[in-house]
């Protein structure tokens, strides 16, 4: 599938992704549509308990590295008077200290990067009062997306950088909340496009290889790039570059990184001195 | 990649290769033997190998060896459960040869060494898997679907014969691969398959003469819910 393809329909993503998923008769009140809806609640219940959990808990990781931030910025003063933004960076990073303690997440579409969707999404959804149901039909939106850049090239740091990680995430959760505000099919192809294509060439380089620093800090700063973007799209702005080239330009720009920036920790800021110091502590450990 | 497999699978971190796909591959390992094992060696390549401690790895091998799924809170006190199971436990490293980063062999076996397994898979990304080795004899299966394993005694028709045993079951057919020792020698196949095969289909293959040995491995590539207390997931066939 292409996103030129899904771009073409008039509607919502959702509805274009779920009919190739389950066939063109899967609607509401069918046994395949429910229990695949099912499955979609109980996966929003979890990212909402590790929200919670993440929330509530200051304590630290196995390396020690990570395990306050969320609740610290959750219970600080919001002196920028901005409580979305401070709610949806609080939410993307409780899920991400959540996994780094081997808490219970969703991958979305990995664990680095789980924080990334519930943070904007259900970040926007509080901030709006919304209904839980109403965030079923972006998830699907978001898992379409994240689906069809895995046809271009492996969802994952060691693949193409964080580039290759972050980015699909921040497009899916950019399209899921361009879909939760009423943005059609176009509109959220092109909230994805513009979060990816401003992630290109973001490198992976985990601190020890601990999926800590920097994957904590930034999920919460992609959430927020998430959102934007959606905001973006929703104000009728488009990817100059459509979107099934961006993907192809981040699939391009990811392999010509050398390994040492693909998840290996052993470049960009796990190759400092703290960041070796921290690992040759840990081996020892 | 199907759309669950995306926004999924629901999961102990940190990591959905190091971790959740470690996981799957030794519960479909736990699955391929009747009863749990008395000791299992896990040998760890690359990646595997290399970072194995940080990303929780060995826990997560441990706990599909006990039946756990990935999403299964107890996964990181799987060492204490293996201690309460009497399952021993061993971690060696090795290259494997010219195979995916996140390789791992599993061998586990019985107190007296008896019902011995040896499954060979890699965690190739989101917590997906691909077991390409089961007891020496190269398949290929993902744990998407059910999985029919089958050493049988190489001769004519033996294919054939299980395919009619899944189609009279209502059975249908998304992968099979099958391999061989040597002509005439000894042969394995994989079915993956859209259910489970019945239990009467399943003593049917297994009263054959020439089919040696047979596993039904469940799909792991669901269940996200918390299982009941103590139970460690479906029992094997």
């Amino acid at each position: 599938m292409t996103f030129q393809e899904v771009l073409a329909y008039d509607g919502p993503a959702s509805t274009f992704f779920l009919q190739d998923e389950l066939g063109d008769d899967a609607r509401p009140g069918d046994a395949a549509y429910e229990a695949f809806m099912d499955t979609l609640r109980g996966r929003l219940e979890a990212m909402r308990a590790s929200i919670d959990a993440g929330l509530a808990s200051s304590a630290k990781s196995r390396t020690g590295m990570v395990g306050w931030n969320a609740k610290g910025l959750h219970e600080a003063e919001d002196r920028l008077n901005a409580p979305l933004l401070k709610r949806v960076q609080a939410y993307a990073m409780a899920v991400n200290e959540e996994n780094a303690r081997m808490g219970r997440i969703v991958a979305a579409p990995t664990a680095g990067s789980a924080g990334t969707l519930p943070g904007a999404l259900i970040g926007v959804a509080d901030h709006l009062g919304l209904d839980d149901e109403d965030l079923l039909l972006p998830m699907v939106t978001s898992a379409g997306v994240g689906g069809v850049i895995s046809e271009t090239m492996f969802i994952a740091g060691a693949s193409g950088g964080c580039g290759a990680e972050i980015g699909p995430s921040a497009a899916m959760a950019a399209a899921a909340v361009t879909e939760l505000l009423g943005g059609n099919a176009k509109a959220a192809m092109h909230a994805g496009a513009l979060a990816l294509v401003n992630t290109i060439g973001l490198v992976c380089d985990p601190v020890g290889g601990y999926v800590e620093v920097p994957c904590v800090s930034r999920n919460a700063f992609y959430s927020v790039h998430a959102v934007a973007s959606a905001q973006m799209a929703l104000s009728g702005l488009e990817s100059f570059i459509p979107p099934d080239e961006v993907v192809g330009a981040m699939a391009s720009v990811g392999r010509m990184l050398p390994t040492e920036l693909r998840e290996t920790g052993e470049g960009g800021i796990a190759d400092t001195p703290t960041g070796r110091r921290i690992a040759l502590q840990m081996a020892q450990d | 990649m199907a759309m669950l497999d995306v926004l999924g699978p629901v999961m102990i971190g940190p990591s959905s290769s190091h971790t959740a796909g470690a996981c799957r591959l030794a519960l479909l390992a736990r699955h391929a033997r009747l009863a749990p094992p008395a000791r299992v060696t896990f040998t760890l390549h690359g990646s595997f190998a290399k970072t194995a401690h940080g990303h929780g790895t060995n826990v997560a091998l441990i706990a599909g060896m006990l039946g756990m799924q990935p999403s299964d809170p107890r996964l990181p006190d799987a060492h204490d459960h293996a201690r309460d199971a009497g399952l021993e436990v061993v971690f060696e490293t090795a290259d494997l040869g010219d195979v995916h980063p996140n390789t791992v062999r599993i061998d586990a076996e019985g107190p007296g060494g008896e019902d011995a397994v040896s499954l060979t898979g890699s965690s190739v990304g989101g917590g997906l898997v691909k077991v390409f080795n089961v007891n020496g004899f190269g398949i290929d299966f993902s744990g998407a679907s059910h999985t029919l394993l089958v050493r049988h005694d190489d001769r004519p028709g033996v294919i054939a014969r299980v395919a009619r045993v899944v189609a009279d079951d209502d059975g249908n057919i998304a992968t099979l691969h099958s391999a061989r020792k040597r002509k005439g020698g000894d042969a394995m196949m994989s079915v993956e398959m859209d259910k489970r095969l019945s239990q009467p289909a399943l003593d049917y293959l297994a009263s054959l003469g020439y089919v040696q040995w047979l596993r039904m491995l469940p799909e792991v590539l669901s269940g996200d819910g918390v299982p009941e207390d103590g139970a460690l997931g479906e029992e094997p066939v």
